[in-house]
């Protein structure tokens, strides 16, 4: 069984948001890019179990992303990993990234493809739907649990308020969240191995984008917190009732 | 052409989120010059269809495959593609739920058609097709240009107040060719959380940090939750120590929720946790130490020890129930 597990890179989360270019551009300046935390801690280390229990003979790792996300690329091939796959563009566009995922995807015969809930940079959630979609596959999203037999993966899944266990054959794609597996922290004999692992570049496919950031606003901040007495609670419900009308 | 929405079926009729989006739906329309036509699947009750009338559906697709009744990307996706195009669809709204997510992004990668993940507003169309969206965690905005003929949008829950009005839908049976590939996926086991009210969905939610310093205080902040109708939650250092169940964790790494209300108890709100709950319309912080990043955060704020806070709490909004009746 041959995973590919898809890696974004995004801002370290205390980053502090800033926009240039009259709020049209993200400004990079000093931001650390980190593995998004889904795909790190989730979606790679249950591919990593997986592997190591036998049962995945490949693990490949790709991202979307320009040269600069190579650093971070190495980070989770220094987890685990035989080979990691950059496809040489950045875009916005969800399909964008999805349907540059699937044009390499489609001719190498992967099993499953694991990804995370959301990126927490542009927080859509939607790739690995999006990837099902363009590589015909059954689409599990919001998995805690995933185990495979026999061509077979059955997986726990999030539903509208509870959880489902579902069984499904292979191929499939997997959205994967908290519960999935234990976070793992790359050791210096993967860090040493990453070195030399094969991080392939490949040229991104002709795909015209579906949507364009046309700017980006900040939240107003909050006009101050209006603290109360501690024994005054008659007074926090009046408030909350008047004021804020959330009761 | 129309606008559709998904009418997500919750056990045979919808809930107040579907109501939403059928409501957002019918506002564009408005604008538009056009319908709004909602797709129900599976089993759903008939009386329950026509009330999308009162949010502003004139029609309702029904799909009754009974097979639709849990979810299926692919099943769900055939339907409402079957739906637009029969409707001649120009912008289909789902919401960004466990659902939407499931579904929206299937839909744009098969119509190529452009989506919005999240929306917030309603689309800006003065100068393209613009709508907002809320980006890293909360932190900020992007207005998003969808520049497809075709458009999709996935609306945030509990963004818009519901109001109900006047009006019954026309329920029209829709035919959907489906084939076995299309219910790949078998559900083995479905354990729904009962009585409670599920986090994601709550209006009003009362959380705790490692200031309730250990699972045998949790009563206390269980009981203002009762009184409230409130759901519960926690940080993540207290879901890892088990004092709470791991679905109740909020926060970059646990759920994002974005209730009216949201009480914080002893939570120190390490960016982290603000992340998953810093789009709440209202913010209220009881923690001890006047230095506590969440102050920052809060709308409201309360310094005291959450053991006595809390009881007190509960007893001011007994109190104000009692007079209200
Ligand atoms: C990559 C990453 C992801 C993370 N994801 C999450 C996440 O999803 N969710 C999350 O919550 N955290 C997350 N964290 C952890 C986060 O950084 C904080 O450590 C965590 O939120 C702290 O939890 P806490 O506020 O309950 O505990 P503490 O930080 O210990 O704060 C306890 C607070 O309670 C107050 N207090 C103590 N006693 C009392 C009392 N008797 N009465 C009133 N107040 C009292 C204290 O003043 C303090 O402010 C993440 C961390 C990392 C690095
Ligand atoms: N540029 C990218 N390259 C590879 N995988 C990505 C990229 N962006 C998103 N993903 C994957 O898709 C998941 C969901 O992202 P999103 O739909 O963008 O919120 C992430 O957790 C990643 O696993």
């Amino acid at each position: 069984m041959k995973i590919l597990v898809c890696i974004s890179q995004v801002p370290d989360t205390t980053t502090k948001i800033a926009f240039s270019d009259n709020n049209t551009q993200f400004n990079t300046a000093g931001v650390t890019l980190i593995i998004n935390p889904y795909d790190e801690w989730y979606a790679l280390v249950r591919a990593l179990e997986l592997k190591e229990a036998g049962i995945a003979t490949a693990v490949n790792l790709v991202t979307v992303g320009k040269a600069d996300a190579e650093p971070v690329i190495r980070k989770a091939l220094a987890l685990g990993g035989d080979e990691a796959i950059r496809i040489d563009t950045d875009s916005n566009d969800p399909y964008v990234v999805a349907a540059q995922i699937a044009e390499y995807a489609k001719s190498e015969g992967y099993d499953m493809v694991l990804c995370g809930k959301e990126s927490i940079d542009y927080n859509n959630g939607v790739m690995g739907a999006m990837l099902a979609e363009l590589l015909d596959m059954n689409y599990i999203g919001f998995a805690s649990a995933l185990e495979v037999a026999g061509g077979v993966a059955t997986v726990k899944r999030e539903i509208e308020g509870g959880e489902e266990t579902d069984t499904c054959s292979l191929p499939l794609v997997v959205s994967c969240q908290k519960g999935m597996a234990e976070a793992r922290i790359p050791n210096m004999r993967g860090i040493m191995a990453a070195r030399t692992k094969p991080l392939k570049v490949v040229a991104p496919a002709a795909i015209d984008a579906l949507t364009t950031i046309a700017s980006y606003d900040l939240p107003p901040a909050k006009t101050g917190v209006k603290m109360i007495d501690e024994n005054n609670m008659d007074e926090l419900v009046a408030l909350l009732h008047n004021e804020a009308k959330v009761i | 052409m129309s606008i559709l929405v998904l009418a997500e079926n919750a056990q045979g009729s919808f809930k107040k989120k579907t109501f939403e989006a059928v409501q957002y739906a019918a506002e564009l329309a408005q604008k538009m010059g056009t319908t709004v036509t909602a797709v129900a699947l599976g089993n759903v009750n008939d009386a329950a269809m026509q009330e999308l009338g009162q949010y502003g559906a004139t029609k309702v697709l029904h799909v009754a495959d009974a097979r639709l009744d849990n979810l299926n990307a692919r099943a769900y996706t055939k339907a409402l593609a079957t739906a637009a195009e029969k409707e001649g669809a120009k912008v289909i709204v789902c919401l960004h739920d466990v659902t939407g997510k499931a579904v929206a992004p299937r839909m744009s990668a098969r119509l190529k058609a452009g989506m919005v993940a999240g929306a917030v507003s309603q689309p800006d169309t003065s100068n393209g097709f613009i709508v907002k969206k809320t980006v890293f965690s909360g932190k900020a905005f992007a207005f998003v240009n969808i520049t497809t003929d075709v458009k999709i949008i996935n609306l945030m829950p509990n963004t818009f107040a519901v109001k109900k009005g006047e009006g019954s839908a026309a329920v029209e049976k829709l035919d959907v060719a489906f084939d076995d590939k299309d219910f790949g996926i078998t559900v083995k086991e479905v354990s729904k959380v009962t009585g409670a009210v599920p986090l994601s969905e709550a209006e009003l939610v009362v959380s705790g940090g490692r200031g309730m310093k250990g699972p045998e205080n949790w009563h206390i902040l269980e009981t203002l939750a009762t009184e409230l109708g409130a759901a519960t939650a926690c940080s993540r250092p207290v879901a890892d120590s088990h004092w709470r169940p791991h679905h109740e964790h909020v926060g970059q790494t646990g759920g994002t929720i974005r209730p009216n209300l949201y009480i914080a108890a002893g939570i120190s709100g390490a960016i982290q946790h603000l992340a998953g709950v810093n789009s709440s319309k209202t913010i209220v912080v009881i923690n001890k130490d006047p230095e506590a990043p969440f102050f920052k955060a809060a709308d409201y704020g309360v310094l005291g020890d959450v053991m006595d806070v809390l009881p007190r709490l509960t007893e001011a909004v007994k109190k104000w129930k009692a007079s209200q009746s």
